[in-house]
């Protein structure tokens, strides 16, 4: 299947873009962005508190495979149904600083609609931190496998 | 034995990551890489075996020696650090479509 999300991250700059088009209408896609229980379902995330309104806040809780709670919070700074969501976005306990994130969304057709992610970081280093960290875990779950299948053959 | 390797596993380990820091300036032989570790020269021989066979490192026989020079085309595969990131956000983007568009389809039968 084709990857449909995109990224634009430039060397040496302390921002990104995430941008993806979805087969939703534009309310629907708004929705999964706005109701605890379903930013729950495709953030894969325990949501303790999502206020999504001007000034509200939100805290979020993953349980990694290993049991660690790992926490994540920020406010709204603005909140306007189907346009726009501009929030801060801090991961609890990590030295990856805050970062401020404005979601713009846009009605393609009826049925299509876009999402486009803005993020920006406090430093260049600090977003190639947090680039780099799926990347991380990719290397210690390949690393988990590979030790398991090496027990397996004990 | 003949496990598949791939450029992930090789980059797991931090001598491995030294070892191709070191030949990513310049061609160098076994021998000169081992003596940059206070490894054993055997437990080196088995990393550099390791990067070879998943082509990070390309093996060259000049005489009795063999040099080792680093594989540019797969080195940029693992330069390429954001691919795992926008993966991430496309698995979750994927699940978001999936789910809303259930909740689509449960609105219509109402």
């Amino acid at each position: 299947m084709e990857l449909k999300t995109k990224i634009n991250a430039e060397d040496g700059k302390h921002d990104l873009t995430i941008t993806r088009e979805f087969d939703l209408p534009l309310e629907l896609l708004f929705k999964a962005f706005a109701e605890p229980e379903l930013v729950e379902q495709w953030m894969g995330t325990k949501v303790l508190k999502l206020e999504s309104k001007k000034h509200g806040s939100y805290q979020f809780e993953t349980t990694d495979p290993k049991g660690k709670k790992h926490g994540f919070s920020g406010v709204f700074h603005d909140f306007i149904p189907n346009q726009q969501i501009t929030r801060t976005f801090e991961m609890a306990n990590t030295p990856f600083g805050v970062q401020l994130e404005i979601t713009k969304f846009e009605k393609l057709t009826g049925n299509t609609s876009k999402v486009n992610m803005h993020t920006i970081y406090e430093s260049v280093a600090q977003r190639d931190e947090v680039l780099k960290l799926p990347f991380a875990w990719g290397i210690n779950m390949a690393h988990n496998r590979i030790e398991e299948l090496l027990n397996s053959l004990k | 034995m003949n496990l598949r390797r791939d450029v992930f596993q090789a980059i797991a380990d931090p001598t491995r990551r030294a070892i191709l820091l070191l030949v990513a300036t310049q061609t160098m032989t076994a021998g000169a890489i081992a003596a940059n570790f206070n490894t054993a020269r055997p437990t080196v021989s088995k990393h550099l075996q390791i990067l070879t066979e998943c082509e990070l490192l390309k093996q060259e026989q000049d005489g009795r020696e063999i040099y080792y020079h680093i594989n540019a085309k797969n080195m940029k595969a693992i330069a390429d650090f954001i691919e795992p990131f926008r993966r991430m956000w496309d698995d979750r983007f994927n699940k978001l479509e999936e789910i809303m568009k259930k909740i689509d389809n449960n609105s219509h039968k109402l």
